[in-house]
Order: C-alpha cells, then sequence, then structure tokens
C-alpha cells in the first residue's frame, strides 16, 4: 500500500507538515508468532486516526510498540519525520506521546493529584499541582476535584483523572484504548467533545475501537488491522458500520436469529426477590434491594457500566455470597438463597463469571481438571465415593471442545494456555454442555472475535427458547440490544425494573446507566 | 548488562525435575567453599557428611530412624502448602502430640495392656491437632497471619514441655534430672527390623501411601489443589477456603503430633525437655524439596536424615559445630526454593537497553 502522497499535509501557509508519527515496516515477532507483520501507518497533526481490528489482530501490540513498551523486531517509527527509537514508555511521554489505558492504573486509595503526581517525572508541589489539575480540566470540560479520593469517583471520572493526567504533559499525540468501553453513551459523547477540541488545537488522537458506529462518527481516518497486517485505510465517514466490519472480520459477519421470541406465559425459572448485601470491602458496591424473574424461554440482559456492582451481584447469583434470606434467590421454585453455588447446581442452575482465568477456571490445570471444577457436585458421576472420575472429564472435554470449536494445541491442554477466546468458549460450553435450566452469564463474549462471539450469542438464544432461563449481565449494549427479550440496568448496585427489549433506545439505557434514580453526575451533565 | 526473567509459555517439566537435583548440587559446591574456607579439607568432610553414614549398617538404621518423624510431618505438611496455608509450627505441634501422648505412660505408669499404645497414638494425633488448631482458627476468625501465630506457638509448646519435664511430670526415682519416668516396654512401640527401627516406619509408608491417592485421586486432594492455586476459582467451584485452612492445619498437626508421640514412645521412650532436634523446622525442607509429592518426600526425608547424622559425625570427627548441618539444611532450601524460579521463568542475559531488540514485556501484559 503506497501511502506517501497522503500523509503530508499541505499547511495553510504552503509548507508541508511531517506525519506526528509514522511507522515504516513494523514487524514484532513472538516466538513463531507475527503478531506485527510490516505495518505502515501515518497519523496527521490534528487528525483522530481509528485503528480497527478484532481481538487478536495486532492493535495492542503495535500500540505498546508505540509507546515504548514493546520493542519491534524490525521496522522503523518516524516522530515529525525524524527516526527515534522509543526504549520505554518514559521516553515516549517525552517525545509527546501520552496514553489512556483501557484499564486504569489509578490507585484507588489515593486523592486525584497524588496519583497524577506519581506519573509526573519532573518535581512540583501537590499545591501547584492541584492548581493546574483545577485549570486544565475546566478548561477541556472535565471538570476533576483534585482532593477527590478515587474509589470514590465513576469509571467515568476516573478515565477523565488518567484523559487529564495525560494533558498535563502537553501531548502532541494521545493513545486511547477502547476509551468507550467503560462509559454510557452520554459520557461518550461528552468524551468525544473533548478529543473534537484536541483535534482542533493540532493534537493528533490514535483512537482504539471495536464500537463502529463511534468510528464513524468520531474519526477523519481509520486503518484496520486484521491479523498483523494492514488491510485496508478508508475515511470511516464514508464507509457504512457493515463495510468497516466485514474489513475487520475479511468476512461478512453473521448475526443473531431471535426466532420464536418470548411470550408473556411462560414460568418462572429464576427469581431475585429484594436482595440486599453489604458490600464486602470499602471499594465494593454494596446490592440495594435487587428484584428480578426471568422465565423459561426468554433472555434478560442487565446492563451498566463497569463497577457498578455486577461482580457482587453474580457472586450473589451464584451462590459465591449467600444472601441473608432463602427467598432472596428462587430457583425453579426451590428458594435458596442461604444456599452455595453446589446446592445451586445441583438444581440445575449454571454460571459463567466474567474473569475466565482465576475465577471460570485455573489456569495451571488441564481442561478436563476445569470441567470437575464446575461439576463436582451435580452429581453426574465425575466423582464417586469421594474419587474423581478424570477420564470421564476428558470425555466431556472432548465434546466440548468439538461442539464449541476450541482451538488447542494438545488433547488436554491447561487453561491458562489456551487463547482468551478459545478459554471463554470453554468456560461457556462446559456448562452450556450441562443443559442448564437457569444460566447465569457475566460478558460472553468479552475478548472474543466477532464470528465465536455469534455462535455464542446464538447458543445463549437457543437455550433460551429451548426453555430455559438465561441472564446476562454485559457491558456491552449492542450485545445486549442483538440478544435481550427484556432489559434492566444496575446502576450503583441497585437495579432498574425490566422493560422489554423492543422498542427501548440506547437513550433511555443510557440514563438509566448513569443513575437509576434519574441524576446525572454533575459532569456529565450538558 | 543484565539478566532478565521472561515467563515461559509452559510450565517446565524438566525443570521440575532437575531443580531439587540442581539444588543440591549447588549445596555441594558451596560446602566445598564453606569448608576451604575454615580451612578444612572439602574432600574428606564430605565424605564424613554424606557416603560414611551409609557404610555400616547401624547408621542405616539411624538413618530410618531419623528420617521417619521427618517424612510424617512433610506430608502432612503437603496437605498445608498445597492448599497455599503455611504452618510453620509444626515443631510446636510434634512436641504437643508428645505431651498429650504422653499422659497415660506417665500418669497411669502400670498400665501396659494391649489398648495403651494405640491410645497413646491416638492421643498423640489429636495433641497435634488440638496445637495446630490454634493458629487455624485464629486465621479464619480473626485474619491472623498464620506463619507467624504458628511459629511463635512453637515457643509456648516448648516452655510447656520443659515446665512439665522439670516440674510435675519430673520422676520421682529420677535424682532431679529433668526427665520424665521411663516409658514402660507396653508403652512402646515395638521394633520391627534391626536394633532400633520401630512400628512407625510402617506408619510412614502407609502415610506416603494414602497422602498419594488422596492428593492425586480423590475430590479432597482435588479442592487443595484448587483453593491453594486460584481462590477465588475455589470458591466458585463451591469449596471453602476457611473450612480447608482448618482440615489442613487438622491434618498437619495431627501428622506431627504422631511423630512426637512416636519419638518419645520409641527411640527416647521418656518425656524430656527435648524431644526433637528439629524435625518440624526440618521437615518443611524435606516438603518443598521433595516436591510435595509423597514418594518424592520419602526420598528427600531420606536425604535430610543423612545431613542429621553427618553432621553428628562431624562433631566428632572434624570438631565442626552441629551448626554446620542447619547450614546445610539451609542452603538446600534456598536453592531448592531459588531453582524453582526457572520452571516458569527462563533467565536471558540482555546486554544494553538501547540495541536492538529488548523486549521487556511479554504479549498480552500492559504496562503503565
Amino acid at each position: 500500500m503506497d501511502i506517501k502522497p497522503d500523509n503530508q499535509t499541505i499547511e495553510t501557509d504552503g509548507t508541508v507538515a511531517a506525519p506526528t508519527l509514522q511507522a515504516v515496516g513494523i514487524v514484532k515477532e513472538f516466538g513463531t508468532l507475527r503478531a506485527n507483520d510490516m505495518i505502515d501507518f501515518a497519523i496527521k497533526p490534528g487528525e483522530i486516526h481509528a485503528l480497527l481490528g478484532e481481538n487478536g489482530a495486532g492493535k495492542s501490540t503495535l500500540v505498546k510498540i508505540l509507546y515504548g513498551s514493546l520493542q519491534p523486531t524490525s521496522g522503523e517509527i518516524r516522530w515529525r519525520g525524524k527516526p527515534v527509537t522509543i526504549p520505554d514508555p518514559a521516553a515516549a511521554r517525552r517525545l509527546g506521546i501520552g496514553m489512556v489505558f483501557q484499564h486504569f492504573s489509578l490507585f484507588d486509595a489515593l486523592t486525584v493529584v497524588e496519583n497524577i503526581s506519581l506519573a509526573l517525572e519532573e518535581k512540583h508541589s501537590l499545591d501547584e499541582l492541584a492548581e493546574r489539575i483545577r485549570t486544565v480540566s475546566a478548561d477541556y470540560g472535565l471538570p476533576l476535584n483534585p482532593a477527590s479520593i478515587i474509589a470514590d469517583l465513576s469509571v467515568g471520572v476516573r478515565q477523565r483523572v488518567e484523559i487529564v493526567r495525560c494533558l498535563l504533559q502537553e501531548p502532541d499525540l494521545i493513545i486511547m484504548d477502547e476509551p468507550t468501553s467503560v462509559l454510557t453513551p452520554q459520557e461518550a459523547n461528552q468524551l468525544f467533545v473533548t478529543l473534537n477540541r484536541l483535534a482542533d488545537e493540532r493534537c493528533s488522537v490514535l483512537y482504539i475501537s471495536h464500537r463502529l458506529e463511534e468510528v464513524k462518527q468520531l474519526c477523519h481516518h481509520a486503518t484496520i488491522l486484521r491479523h498483523g497486517k494492514v488491510v485496508a485505510e478508508c475515511d470511516p465517514q464514508q464507509e457504512t458500520a457493515g463495510r468497516l466490519a466485514s474489513m475487520m472480520v475479511g468476512a461478512e459477519v453473521g448475526s443473531v436469529s431471535m426466532k420464536g421470541a418470548a411470550g408473556e406465559d411462560l414460568p418462572t425459572r429464576f427469581s431475585i426477590r429484594n436482595l440486599s448485601l453489604p458490600r464486602p470491602h470499602p471499594f465494593a458496591i454494596a446490592l440495594q434491594d435487587v428484584s428480578l424473574d426471568v422465565r423459561g424461554g426468554e433472555v434478560v440482559s442487565i446492563a451498566g457500566v463497569a463497577g457498578n456492582g455486577q461482580d457482587e451481584l453474580f457472586d450473589a447469583l451464584s451462590g459465591e455470597t449467600t444472601a441473608e434470606t432463602a427467598d432472596a434467590i428462587v430457583i425453579d421454585q426451590t428458594p435458596c438463597g442461604q444456599r452455595g453455588i453446589t446446592a445451586r447446581r445441583k438444581l440445575n442452575a449454571a454460571f459463567v463469571p466474567e474473569e475466565r482465568l482465576g475465577h471460570g477456571a485455573v489456569p495451571r490445570f488441564s481442561l478436563s481438571q476445569n470441567v470437575i471444577l464446575t461439576r463436582h457436585g451435580t452429581g453426574e458421576g465425575l466423582v464417586r465415593s469421594g474419587i474423581v472420575d478424570f477420564a470421564g472429564a476428558r470425555e466431556i472435554v472432548h465434546g466440548v471442545t468439538n461442539e464449541f470449536d476450541v482451538r488447542k494445541a494438545a488433547p488436554d491442554p491447561e487453561a491458562g494456555e489456551l487463547s482468551g477466546g478459545n478459554l471463554q468458549k470453554f468456560v461457556v460450553g462446559r456448562e452450556f454442555d450441562r443443559k442448564p435450566g437457569v444460566l447465569v452469564v457475566s460478558q460472553p463474549t468479552w475478548g472474543v472475535d466477532a464470528g465465536a462471539a455469534t455462535a455464542i450469542r446464538q447458543a445463549l438464544v437457543d437455550l433460551a427458547r429451548a426453555g430455559s432461563a438465561v441472564l446476562v449481565i454485559s457491558q456491552d449494549l449492542d450485545e445486549i440490544l442483538e440478544i435481550s427479550d427484556r432489559i434492566a440496568v444496575i446502576s450503583k448496585g441497585r437495579l432498574s425494573p425490566a422493560k422489554t427489549a423492543a422498542g427501548i433506545t440506547r437513550e433511555e439505557i443510557g440514563l438509566l446507566m448513569g443513575g437509576a434514580d434519574g441524576k446525572q453526575e454533575a459532569a456529565g451533565a450538558h | 548488562m543484565h539478566i532478565e526473567l521472561t515467563r515461559r509459555p509452559h510450565r517446565s517439566t524438566a525443570m521440575a525435575l532437575a531443580s531439587p537435583l540442581l539444588a543440591i548440587a549447588l549445596t555441594l559446591v558451596t560446602g566445598i567453599v564453606m569448608f576451604t574456607l575454615i580451612g578444612v579439607d572439602p574432600g574428606k568432610a564430605l565424605y564424613v557428611y554424606f557416603v560414611e553414614p551409609l557404610t555400616a549398617a547401624w547408621s542405616i538404621e539411624q538413618l530410618l530412624i531419623k528420617a521417619a518423624p521427618m517424612i510424617l510431618i512433610a506430608i502432612g505438611l503437603a496437605f498445608c502448602f498445597r492448599s497455599n496455608t503455611w504452618n510453620i509450627g509444626a515443631e510446636g505441634q510434634l512436641v504437643a502430640g508428645a505431651i498429650v501422648g504422653s499422659v497415660l505412660p506417665i500418669m497411669v505408669p502400670d498400665w501396659t495392656g494391649p489398648l495403651v499404645l494405640p491410645l497413646m497414638m491416638i492421643m498423640g494425633i489429636a495433641g497435634g491437632m488440638a496445637f495446630a488448631a490454634i493458629p487455624a482458627l485464629l486465621k479464619i476468625r480473626f485474619g491472623t497471619n498464620e506463619i507467624l501465630t504458628s511459629l511463635m506457638l512453637v515457643y509456648v509448646a516448648e516452655l510447656l514441655l520443659d515446665l512439665l519435664a522439670r516440674g510435675p511430670w519430673r520422676n520421682p526415682e529420677g535424682l532431679n534430672f529433668p526427665d520424665s519416668r521411663p516409658f514402660s516396654d507396653g508403652q512402646l512401640l515395638p521394633v520391627i527390623f534391626g536394633d532400633g527401627v520401630r512400628l512407625n516406619i510402617v506408619f510412614v509408608l502407609v502415610a506416603v501411601a494414602v497422602a498419594w491417592f488422596v492428593l492425586g485421586r480423590t475430590i479432597t486432594g482435588f479442592q487443595i489443589s484448587v483453593l491453594g492455586q486460584a481462590p477465588r476459582a475455589g470458591a466458585f467451584a463451591g469449596f471453602s477456603r476457611k473450612r480447608m485452612i482448618l482440615i489442613a492445619f487438622l491434618i498437619s498437626g495431627g501428622m506431627a503430633g504422631l511423630a512426637g508421640i512416636a519419638e518419645v514412645a520409641g527411640p527416647i521412650g521418656m518425656l524430656r525437655t527435648t524431644v526433637s532436634p528439629g524435625y518440624g523446622f526440618t521437615a518443611i525442607i524435606v516438603a518443598f524439596l521433595g516436591r510435595l509429592q509423597p514418594v518424592g518426600m520419602l526420598l528427600a526425608g531420606l536425604l535430610l536424615a543423612l545431613t542429621f547424622l553427618g553432621g553428628e559425625g562431624a562433631q566428632f570427627e572434624l570438631g565442626l559445630s552441629d551448626q554446620t548441618t542447619r547450614v546445610f539444611q539451609g542452603m538446600l532450601l534456598f536453592y531448592v526454593l531459588a531453582c524453582d524460579t526457572f520452571i516458569f521463568y527462563r533467565p536471558r542475559i540482555v546486554r544494553s537497553r538501547t540495541a536492538g531488540a529488548t523486549a521487556a514485556t511479554e504479549p498480552g501484559h500492559g504496562s503503565s
């Protein structure tokens, strides 16, 4: 792909400006895997440049190379036309590259100013820094109180802290990794205002996302990666989301069939009644009076921004945390609020947590051992008089991996050796294999490529249509709108009443995500 | 230039086997350096330590006698360490077992019927369990650090033993020596082999077999590994971490108690102010050197027993302090733990930071 002609900008005074950053022939190899294969691209001053690709396409590797966390095997990085090496993130910051991470690197127990102070290299006084934070954040429409403790802030405001931390270093390029995955639609719009303002000030933005609608709305240019290679460059505003998606995946993306939508007169199979739980530790969320019924035959989803009590709710539903009253959780007419996860599994309920490694599976255990993990107490004969039937577990592994197309290098590898997407297919398939009457699943397609995500979503819908109650906790609004019959929203540990999915708007859900009581947080209001 | 550790994609099975052997080799090399520095012929010293005890029948018997308590304790500790529970106080639980097990022979010296020995063993196990329950319950109820509490309780048990042996339980016919009355024949474990190898060697073999089966084949063993490696996944599997802490402490305390009563109702034959040369601590080394695997611990126990015997020979023939033995044991633990790092990590020498390819992080891990 010839990129020379259009990566130079003719300035108004007639001079030619070099791209802020240019990558030439970047190759990165991990052993035999080529994570980046001859990548060329350039970001112009003041451009919001999207980097699109599926999980595993090489986006993270490329970004880490640009930010100095990784060194390329070969290739060259040019900063304003001059070749540079970026040995570490500190060097990247000195050049003028800032980065806002998908997973925040903030200390919960410290204040905003203390957190930002830790990231700065030059000497400074906390008071002066607090004043600068106040000015800069207000200036960009991202107001922050420097004295707030991080733990008390919503996820959207925490992201604002990360952004302001970048802005204080007066960068010429900001890299944003999936910034809207933790934001409500309203918060995302606020972020776009700030990014456009930065672009107007000739700051470049490298914007990594798989949300095509917002890329179309925000970005001036897009580079699309697949299997470590640049497969296309385009102006996203001239393309449809469907065309962008097929460029990312390399094929048409299937959609989930919602045939035979759930009717009204179905029996309730899983019910949550006035469930309240105190917060288990100071940085957790208390559940307040959560009630919800899920009927056999339907998929009900719980939307919400990360950190609003989803983890605590999942633990309470699975029985890892028990409730104070038996009636708080009822599975097929059996109250089991005070009974643990094994008792609930015996009632033919199944659970898939968000975190695959360390929660849903033991990384250093083989897949067959991980089958035992959730199915030792379900009365399937995998454990007889205390003795484990590992051969039986291996047969289940064989069945699950065939059914869900889990790619693995050995017949029974350790869970930690599978890629994230394949492990997700395994932990979901492990539960589907039992044909559960009730399934509670958190973030079912997190980190899974588009093809596999469609397969998992279809399996969820099919399970429900076969008569099971399926409850999905997800932060992915597109996913929720695709598969749900009814939708509830969790915010600060409270659950809104479930609404029929047909006819609900994103804005409606977004408002509920920002606070079920209807009040938005001060800075989000515009 | 510096050395970096990079994570291996897979656990290295070869390194898992090589690690204890490498540790033994490094210990011997360091031993040679140490002996050279203090002016002892290293060839002779190593011969006295590691070869001479194996040249006579009586010393091989001694080897088995000394190895038995350490292997018993190590097997109990393996249940703890595999479940990520840290019982460092097996020495105290050994002493508690010795005290409680000695109640019958000291209080009822004339009872020598067939029931008394089994009862003494059961009481010894119960004593060890009860003493181990203290740090377990403190951890479950108050979240105390079990390493500290179990270790500090060792001194409590030792001082209690000292008090009993000097005070109320002192032999009235014993010329004021701080010993209890000697146990009668019916209160001692029978000799089953040679001059002094007693029934407890059978306990060891049974314990190895049972531990191998329980750890490898049963849901209890599975539970222990899950909770040890991934507590969150353990909760998801429906296993209780608190229950496991108690079970692990009770098993290891019971085994240590059994080892304790087998010592006083065996080679010692009475209760004294000290009943163990530190078997409870050395068993920690046995457990790790033996990879927390029952058969491995059997072999490691024999090796550590060799250091005790060799240490006695070295005092005698070379005039070396018995601290030399402790140094050997300490080095062995240090090296085996250090070598274990290479099971999951590969060392790499990196020449300088600015040279071409310096991949400092692996894919999939962000840096910030």
